[in-house]
């Protein structure tokens, strides 16, 4: 069922004439016959009071990106709260190699801020939270996140870090991520980004990639062990991974990662810096790679040894794509047949709400309303755009990191010639969004709110609803399915061939489940009085 | 699992939290304010806290957590979060239409200094609808504290001693417990035929049913009406001091309603207790059917001691829950060797006093003694455990990681439980509660006994 644009109007109609005019830049229908590609408005400030999914830049940078590197000990610096809503709540796994004592995935460590530090400042406290942990811990290198009170009360937590890695001879990198900075988690990314290349990557001391094909996996964060499907896949076919960033992914192997031949991009919104900055410094091309869904990482793979040219691995890459597609592809059908014909909302944050349309799509889901939580134009409309987009005072407030080509490291992989020729056909160094995929006639929608999210259920009446923690159980009262993406509902891995099929099996689940059936009690169908008609004798 | 946890324990001098065993006070007020009937909370400060909080709450209940955010910017930060404010309540109001909507501040916020209640009288506030207002400060206490403080403001806004005369009816402030907790408090008092206002009540808001309609203000929660005739009461029971006892005393200063803080009623002895004030308050006997429950558990307690007697446990989660966890086991016999809350002793500036006391105390009764501290954190506990082991740890779901590093079972109880079900909906307060805490006790320690049993030592029957 399509919306018609009178519809639209009429659902934005409820809102106070200013909110009206903003969301109105932020949702559009789909149309590929306009004469000038669709323009979405996003990555701008949400209007206060609207229920919004979005998050802070603290979630953004240590709970996103930083958070899931497990070797480093990562002090929360502020008031306990922040800290304790990013201790293992995201599902970023990470397995212990080697010496047990140096994964922190599992501890959580905050200053606990208190008045008298909001007062007097609170850098000795930091430093004293540094020494303790250096006693007890003896991590590998630490970092330090700013929340909202650090920056309003000026501590230096630069400065803080930097006696400190005098003192200790590790590096402890700070980051101020402090909540208000930005829109929306987006801003934490970046700032994330910043810190990480301009302090870790390139700090080790590897010149030449210890083996053949090496690359980077970017933007993986290993939700539900995504990163270990995508690994099982990649190594069996003969790549040799650097580093992960960030899920299961350390400190230590991050400072190499400046020896990859490609980096691969999963979540273009949360790393995409990275990605164009390593291009930049070390001459390393990026590819837009997508690992949810068995076409996807099919054709990701196909890009992948396109990239190397090698016939071997080409080779190789068919083989194990001929092998995997004859052990899923019989049961991708079987889950098929009970989800064929359904339709879906597709709302995540930065990737995920465009990589799962195509998994649906193989289910027979059909996704008529997609949307980012915290995506800038160019996630939407593809990276064309950049040169366009305004700098808002909120982003212009987010410092880029300019990197220049190192001047020993940086190598070219390919000719300029061969480069070119490639990115004809395949995603080098760009990403095409998520609305070229999208239907005609469905909905995109940034940012997308409480009042919204129930609205367009009433108007489109979807089959089942992929979307995070606070509005699932919203969409479960109104007897549809919702399926969380940001968690996959504690179960997962959801990349790759195995994650599809999981995937496949939860979905159908969530259809299947016999509890649907018993909303309505017995009682509200039957009257409560049954009789049978007399006859004239008053006899029944 | 915590394998970096030395069993060796240093001093720490910088005063941080390594596995903090609290969050900070706006969850709390967020909590607290769904307690009140058609009411929307509003976290004034950056996005973050209120997506924050309702993701844990939302985790905790497995139900809706509805709440608005004044979406902090960088300039909001600097120019004050005025603007944003009333802008945000323009929209709630016109978007979501609550009766009631509930402003908490955040660690921003009140660093900033944002003076809410002007910014409440300045804002357009429908004809007939209420802003009222808590200040959080995050920097300060707990989650607990946040609760209190929101219950407070509660008082502080709505309260009202309208009567001359005390009408035959009490408030009770039932704590930071789950809505099963205040549904099974209000069915004892309904049992006793007592007239009472409960706020906040959080039953029927974050326990609502499956009917394949979303209702954005369930059924439930404290009425402003009923806010209003708090004031009026004859009585006021405070279940815990430290989320429920500040606004106790608050409306005892404002409307002359006398104060009975009383523990959580977990366990037999605090649910004596409870049951003892509202006998005196009302003048009414406990009727049959409450003391056959309470008959009925001391059968089991009785007829089951074998099973969790000498037992040492380490209990840890939030004061006034662990309390009256501790109060329990030690009826039952156990040696609760580790006692730890992250919640500040004693609260700031307010009648609540010193946890550490309050526990020792108990210890010392029963002739133990114990490690116990207030404002502690996990690690600590964790370290405790390493250097005195314990048959079972009790706490909630932050418990588990130090339960699968030491192989001993845990029993989940207070706040947050992420990975099991149902608590929400099943009491640990009264009689009915005490009974489903000994069987939860008891089934922990017995399933490791089996599971630990050499075949010949396996038994049918224990």
């Amino acid at each position: 069922m399509a919306i018609t644009e009178k519809q639209l109007e009429e659902l934005l109609a409820q809102y106070p004439s200013k909110v009206q005019k903003t969301r109105r830049k932020h949702i559009l229908i789909k149309d590929s016959t306009t004469e000038t590609p669709q323009v979405i408005e996003a990555n701008t400030r949400t209007v206060p009071g609207v229920i919004t999914n979005r998050g802070c830049a603290y979630a953004g940078c240590k709970g996103v990106v930083v958070g899931p590197l497990k070797d480093m000990v990562h002090i929360t610096h502020g008031p306990v709260g922040c800290a304790y809503y990013t201790w293992g709540t995201r599902r970023n796994k990470a397995k212990t190699d080697g010496d047990p004592t140096k994964n922190f995935i599992n501890y959580c460590f905050t200053t606990d801020m208190q008045e008298s530090d909001i007062v007097f400042g609170g850098e000795k406290k930091l430093a004293k939270v540094i020494d303790d942990v250096m006693e007890i811990f003896q991590p590998n290198a630490i970092s330090i996140s700013a929340t909202c009170p650090v920056g309003l009360i000026g501590d230096d937590i630069g400065a803080v870090a930097k006696r400190a890695e005098e003192k200790y001879g590790i590096q402890v990198l700070s980051f101020n991520c402090e909540g208000y900075k930005g829109v929306s988690q987006s801003a934490g990314h970046h700032i994330a980004n910043n810190g990480l290349m301009e302090h870790v990557i390139g700090k080790g001391e590897l010149e030449e990639a210890p083996a053949k094909y090496a690359i980077n996996v970017l933007g993986e964060y290993n939700i539900g062990g995504d990163g270990w499907e995508v690994e099982r896949i990649l190594e069996e076919i003969g790549y040799h991974i650097v580093t992960v960033m960030t899920g299961d992914g350390t400190y230590e192997e991050l400072k190499n990662a400046h020896v990859a031949d490609l980096n691969l991009v999963q979540c273009h919104r949360s790393i995409n810096y990275i990605a164009e900055m390593l291009e930049i410094k070390y001459g390393t091309p990026w590819m837009k790679v997508n690992f949810i869904g068995v076409n996807s990482t099919v054709e990701t793979l196909r890009n992948m040894a396109a990239y190397f040219g090698d016939e071997a691995l080409i080779e190789k890459t068919e083989e194990v794509i001929a092998r995997e597609l004859a052990r899923v592809e019989a049961k991708m059908d079987q889950y098929k047949k009970i989800c064929e014909g359904k339709t879906a909302f597709c709302f995540v944050g930065g990737s995920r709400g465009h990589h799962y349309q195509g998994l649906f799509r193989e289910l027979g889901i059909e996704t008529v309303l997609a949307g980012y939580e915290f995506a800038h134009r160019d996630d939407y409309e593809g990276r064309q755009v950049i040169p366009d987009i305004k700098l808002d005072a909120d982003t212009k407030n987010i410092p880029d990191l300019h990197v220049e080509k190192d001047p020993e490291r940086f190598r070219l992989k390919l000719t300029p010639e061969l480069y070119e020729e490639l990115k004809k056909k395949i995603p080098l160094s760009h990403y095409a969004g998520m609305n070229v995929e999208m239907k005609d006639g469905s909905i995109v929608v940034d940012d997308l709110n409480h009042y919204e999210t129930e609205e367009f259920i009433k108007i489109l009446k979807p089959d089942i609803i992929s979307s995070g923690i606070k509005d699932k159980y919203v969409i479960q009262k109104m007897g549809i399915p919702s399926k969380q993406l940001h968690s996959y509902d504690y179960s997962g891995p959801y990349a790759g061939f195995n994650g599809a099929l999981k995937f496949a099996e939860d979905i159908t689940m969530s259809f299947s489940t016999p509890t649907w059936n018993f909303i309505t009690p017995p009682w509200k169908d039957e009257p409560l009085l049954v009789g049978t008609v007399a006859d004239a004798e008053g006899v029944a | 699992m915590l394998d970096s946890t030395p069993k060796e324990i240093k001093q720490r001098t910088g005063g941080g939290l390594i596995n903090p065993a609290k969050t900070c006070q706006p969850i709390g007020a967020m909590y607290a304010a769904l307690g009140i009937h058609k009411c929307l909370p509003h976290s004034h400060g950056s996005q973050g806290c209120c997506s924050f909080h309702r993701m844990h709450l939302t985790r905790h209940f497995r139900d809706p957590i509805m709440a608005s955010t004044s979406s902090f910017t960088e300039g909001s930060s600097v120019f004050g979060g005025g603007a944003n404010l009333k802008t945000a309540i323009k929209n709630v109001f016109t978007l979501y239409n609550p009766d009631i909507m509930a402003v908490h501040t955040t660690c921003l916020t009140e660093t900033i200094g944002d003076d809410i209640p002007s910014i409440i009288r300045s804002a357009e506030v429908p004809e007939g609808k209420v802003v009222f207002h808590a200040n959080t400060p995050s920097y300060q206490g707990s989650h607990i504290t946040g609760f209190s403080n929101m219950v407070k403001g509660m008082v502080s806004y709505f309260s009202e001693a309208a009567e001359p005369i005390k009408k035959e009816q009490m408030n009770v402030i039932p704590g930071f417990v789950n809505p099963a907790d205040m549904r099974e408090i209000k069915r004892l008092l309904n049992v006793m035929g007592a007239k009472y206002i409960m706020f906040p009540d959080t039953s029927g808001v974050v326990d609502s049913p499956m009917t394949g309609e979303f209702q954005m203000y369930p059924e439930g929660g404290t009425t402003l009406a009923q806010l209003k005739d708090t004031g009026n009461s004859k009585l006021t029971v405070a279940l815990g001091r430290f989320a429920s006892s500040d606004a106790a005393e608050l409306l005892a200063k404002k409307c002359q309603v006398p104060v009975a803080t009383l523990k959580t009623p977990i366990g037999i002895k605090a649910t004596d207790a409870f049951l003892m004030v509202a006998r005196r308050t009302f003048a009414k006997e406990i009727p049959a059917e409450l003391e056959l429950e309470r008959g009925q558990l001391v059968d089991i307690m009785t007829d089951t001691h074998f099973h969790f007697h000498g037992k040492k446990v380490a209990i840890f989660g939030d004061s006034d829950v662990v309390t009256g966890l501790t109060e329990f086991v030690l009826s039952l016999g156990m040696h609760p060797v580790h006692v730890l809350t992250g919640t500040p002793g004693g609260a700031i500036g307010s009648a609540v006093g010193s946890f550490e006391e309050d526990i020792q105390e108990m210890l010392q009764q029963a002739g133990l003694e114990g490690n116990v501290k207030a404002g502690g954190d996990l690690f600590t506990l964790h370290q405790w455990i390493k250097n005195e082991p314990v048959d079972l740890i009790i706490g909630n779901t932050y418990g588990k990681y130090i339960a699968r590093a030491e192989d001993t079972p845990l029993v989940r109880v207070g706040f947050p439980i992420l990975d099991r079900s149902v608590h929400s909906y099943m009491p640990i307060v009264g009689y009915r509660g005490a009974m489903r805490l000994l069987e939860m006790i008891s089934n922990a320690l017995l399933d490791r006994q089996d599971r630990d049993a050499a075949d010949e030592d396996f038994e049918l029957v224990m």
